[in-house]
């Protein structure tokens, strides 16, 4: 009988449970992290293996590539720098809770406001005041199409997510028009100019100074975001509308405010990426960062410190993997899938901060 | 009567653990006799309804055994538990409204393609004659008042042949009229040899129609007695662990002043509904103006209203203050934004029924919730987080709020910790009035009489307390007046001091009380 209810018990319990954790020290939460990113490591090294490399080869390989020269180590740099930035602008809108996708088309807003100073105002003024004009065109760009998805959600209650989603082909779109139309250089084929040397970011230790930008916009927002009246509201109005509406907070004035800050940020990295990268505006100048960036800010938990290290290690990757490449004729594919093999575990581990599993036999909890 | 000693369900040493450490239900073992109305007391959080979730299949116990009519039972869902003639009533009603009550009864039922209406109707109606129930099984839930929802899932229950039926709260949501038909119900039901087992906080309750009562304490079986040999003292003190004063206060307060002069309040919502209808409010410093009402009556419209969180239809709220140089001053601040009213020296807290929701970000720490209502004093663009972090510790200290620190989310505070946090600082920002819905909601004894005795507090210093309650006798103790809601509309006003439980009843399901509850019926 008793052994007859033991077996019912198992029968019901089920093999695996997933239990809310609603505590866990950091101690425990970054060994976790330490244990998704061997495991990742182990798990890509499989892949390698399959490929017929030595992961030990390919690994090492893909970390010379990326930070072994001075030359690599510039160009991971230089891929860094925007999605810090684009990094610092998304989680402006997350930490409200207003799901922002438009890094992208923000960027490219910037990148034609900047352009537009590049190409027809180059050399009529002094580089500095040409720099901050474009600067702040780019800024005024990428707020304004920052603002638009925030405005119509604080009047309509549109969804950000599609609205943000859309103005980024808006932008595309608009880029394109350009290119073809009356931005186009002589010579037939749908292209913008090379910038003149004057509209080109100078360079500090031999990358363009974009990178100074991107650490003082790390302190600002990381101010922002603890320190100011503004970023505490930002974050109530995140978590709950309607504490903020109780507290006396315009909810939607929040909203439009935190918004043109953060599309005013990714309009920078339009700004730098003309300016400083490409020396021109494509429809590739986003090239994906304000998706990247998305990651970033996840990866680092909105925090804009972390956002650093985070940036630096997507880089790493990208810049990696680009090097395996060539060197051991792994195809861009299955670089891919190296990245994204290690990004799903940093990713995915997650879960296990916040859950735990509990297996049937003995109620152990795993992760 | 016969098999009154019979027992019906037999635990042995039922635990239940959560999260691996909450222990929700330590080594429980009683038993339940066929027949007999049980009372399974206790305060919130001392495992009450665990335990009935684990009769009613939706827990299963970690440790222990149940046997169910003498035979070792496994209860691994609410179907199994129907099958053993176990049936539970949720303190949250399980229905769909776009239905009939018939249709919800036989919802989920094995049977044919079609339904036999009048089969069923006539069985339903069978069930309610017998039980002295009221119900029309045509009538859609979305047309049913609260007590009607409730008869309906009683009578689902019984419909599947439960004998068993364990009741969460049943009434927490009724009027005292209303309860007293409940009960005259349950009484038939252990009449026809029924067992029911009801569980509550409610002392009164308890005494009026239980004949025993199992106690509950913080996860463990305390002890069970006869009801008539027992008293409500008694009760208290097994169910605290302690002896405690049952008495609320209310002290006299000489000089009271008008604080809010409101008339006509009316609000539409969102759908088109009115949910306010021209009520007129005077709130006095130095008073307790108690809101009863059935659940949903715009009490939350009226409090938030007049703390400025919601748009009015029509209506003005003059608030009667004083200007810079101390002269009297009287201004309508209806319409006006909180953070308008704040800049024109108007202070009112506002305790709201959403406590985590609204009241408190759930996520951030006691310092920055403390800070939630003063940061925007600070001169600069920065806030200073000094002040507050003192006055949560002050807080913490002068309220005895458990928390291991003002830097921990209040999320992971316990409901009483959390409205302490709450009130406290909404008690520290001065007042002149004080708003507060359902304060002692989920909140364990102890920390309801520190609630009350806030409150009083703040009455002697003068402030204007408007206090929504639910629970009719604390109303009736603390309140000066009470003023009582009825579908949006002011039913009426009461001397809390001369008013019965029973008057404000009726003034709570018909608009002018008793008088138009009489012309109701003669009109029926």
């Amino acid at each position: 009988m008793t052994e007859q209810a033991a077996a019912a018990v198992k029968q019901h319990e089920p093999w695996l449970r997933i239990v809310n954790r609603p505590v866990i020290s950091r101690r425990k939460a970054w060994a976790i992290r330490a244990a998704a990113f061997i495991a990742a490591i182990l798990c890509g090294a499989l892949l390698i293996l399959l490929l017929g490399h030595s992961p030990f080869a390919v690994y090492s390989e893909m970390i010379k590539g990326a930070v072994g020269s001075k030359i690599s180590l510039v160009s991971t740099i230089k891929i860094a720098i925007p999605l810090l930035i684009a990094a610092l602008s998304v989680a402006l809108s997350f930490k409200m809770q207003f799901w922002n996708i438009g890094a992208e088309g923000q960027i490219l807003a910037g990148g034609i406001a900047a352009s537009y100073f590049a190409l027809y105002w180059a050399g009529a003024m002094p580089a500095l005041i040409l720099f901050l004009l474009m600067c702040a065109a780019a800024a005024a760009a990428g707020a304004l199409w920052g603002a638009i998805p925030a405005l119509c959600k604080a009047k309509w209650n549109t969804n950000e997510t599609l609205f943000t989603l859309m103005l980024n082909y808006v932008a595309l779109g608009l880029i394109k028009y350009l290119q073809a139309g009356p931005w186009q250089k002589p010579g037939g084929h749908p292209q913008i100019a090379m910038f003149d040397d004057a509209a080109r970011l100078p360079k500090i230790f031999d990358v363009h100074i974009g990178w100074i930008i991107a650490i003082v916009l790390v302190a600002v927002v990381s101010v922002f975001l603890s320190r100011s009246k503004h970023g505490f509201e930002t974050a109530v109005v995140g978590q709950s509308p309607n504490t903020a509406r109780y507290a006396g907070m315009h909810v939607g004035r929040v909203l439009v405010r935190t918004m043109i800050f953060a599309g005013a940020l990714a309009g920078i990295v339009g700004f730098i990426q003309v300016s400083g990268a490409d020396y021109t505006l494509t429809e590739n100048t986003a090239g994906g960062v304000g998706f990247t960036a998305i990651t970033v800010a996840w990866l680092a938990q909105l925090h804009p410190l972390a956002m650093m290290a985070v940036a630096v290690f997507i880089a790493v990757l990208e810049k990696g993997a680009g090097r395996i490449q060539t060197t051991y004729g792994i195809p861009a594919s299955a670089s891919d899938v190296l990245i994204g093999i290690i990004l799903f575990f940093m990713l995915g581990c997650e879960f296990f901060i916040h859950y735990r599993l509990i297996l049937r036999k003995g109620g152990k909890a795993r992760g | 009567m016969s098999a009154q000693n019979e027992i019906a369900i037999q635990m042995k040493e039922v635990s239940k653990i959560f999260y691996g450490k909450t222990i929700a239900n330590d080594k429980i073992s009683l038993d339940i006799r066929r027949g007999e109305i049980l009372a399974l007391l206790g305060e919130n959080g001392s495992g009450k309804t665990t335990l009935v979730n684990m009769l009613s299949g939706i827990y299963f116990p970690d440790h222990g055994e149940i046997f169910v009519n003498g035979k070792k039972a496994s209860i691994r869902s609410p179907r199994d538990a129907f099958a053993l003639g176990i049936g539970m009533v949720h303190q949250h009603f399980k229905l769909i409204d776009v239905l009939t009550a018939a249709e919800n009864i036989i919802l989920g039922l094995p049977g044919g393609v079609t339904i036999d209406r009048k089969t069923l109707y006539g069985q339903i109606r069978d069930i309610a004659a017998k039980y002295g129930f009221d119900l029309s099984p045509e009538k859609k839930i979305y047309n049913m008042s609260v007590s009607e929802k409730q008869t309906v899932e009683i009578v689902k229950v019984l419909y599947r042949g439960a004998d068993i039926l364990i009741l969460d709260e049943p009434t927490a949501v009724l009027t005292p009229q209303e309860t007293t038909k409940l009960f005259a119900v349950l009484r038939r039901m252990k009449e026809d040899n029924k067992t029911v087992v009801i569980i509550t906080h409610k002392l009164n309750e308890v005494m009026e129609v239980s004949d025993r009562v199992h106690i509950l304490r913080k996860g463990r079986y305390v002890g069970t007695v006869d009801t008539k040999q027992t008293s409500v003292q008694e009760l208290t003190e097994k169910m605290v662990g302690r002896a405690i004063s049952l008495s609320i206060d209310r002290p006299e307060v000489a000089d009271k002043k008008l604080k809010i002069d409101a008339h006509g309040l009316t609000c539409v919502n969102e759908e088109g509904v009115t949910t306010l209808e021209g009520v007129d409010v005077q709130l006095y410093g130095g008073e307790i103006l108690g809101v009863a009402g059935i659940a949903g009556s715009g009490q939350k419209e009226l409090c938030e209203a007049i703390a400025g969180l919601q748009p009015l239809t029509a209506g003005s709220i003059v608030f009667h203050g004083q200007d810079a140089q101390g002269n009297p001053k009287a201004e309508d601040i209806a319409g006006r934004p909180p953070m308008d009213r704040i800049k024109r020296g108007i202070a009112m807290s506002f305790v709201p029924e959403d406590r985590l929701g609204m009241g408190l970000v759930a996520a951030m720490d006691m310092t920055d919730n403390v800070m939630l209502r003063s940061y925007y004093r600070n001169k600069g663009p920065f806030v200073d987080r000094q002040a507050p972090r003192k006055l949560a510790q002050d807080l913490v200290e002068r309220l005895e709020i458990v928390t291991p620190g003002v830097n921990v989310p209040v999320r992971l505070l316990s409901g009483g910790n959390v409205q302490k946090v709450l009130l406290g600082r909404e008690i520290a920002s001065r007042p002149q009035v004080l708003i507060v819905a359902y304060p002692v909601r989920g909140l364990d004894i102890n920390s309801s009489y520190t609630v009350y005795s806030l409150l009083n507090e703040e009455k002697k210093k003068g402030v204007a307390v408007l206090f929504v309650g639910e629970d009719l006798d604390v109303l009736l103790q603390i309140s000066d007046r009470i003023m009582v809601l009825c579908g949006g509309k002011l039913s009426g006003v009461v001397d809390a001091k001369t008013a019965s439980k029973e008057q404000i009843g009726l003034m709570m399901t018909h608009v002018g009380g008793e008088n138009a509850a009489k012309e109701d019926n003669g009109n029926d």
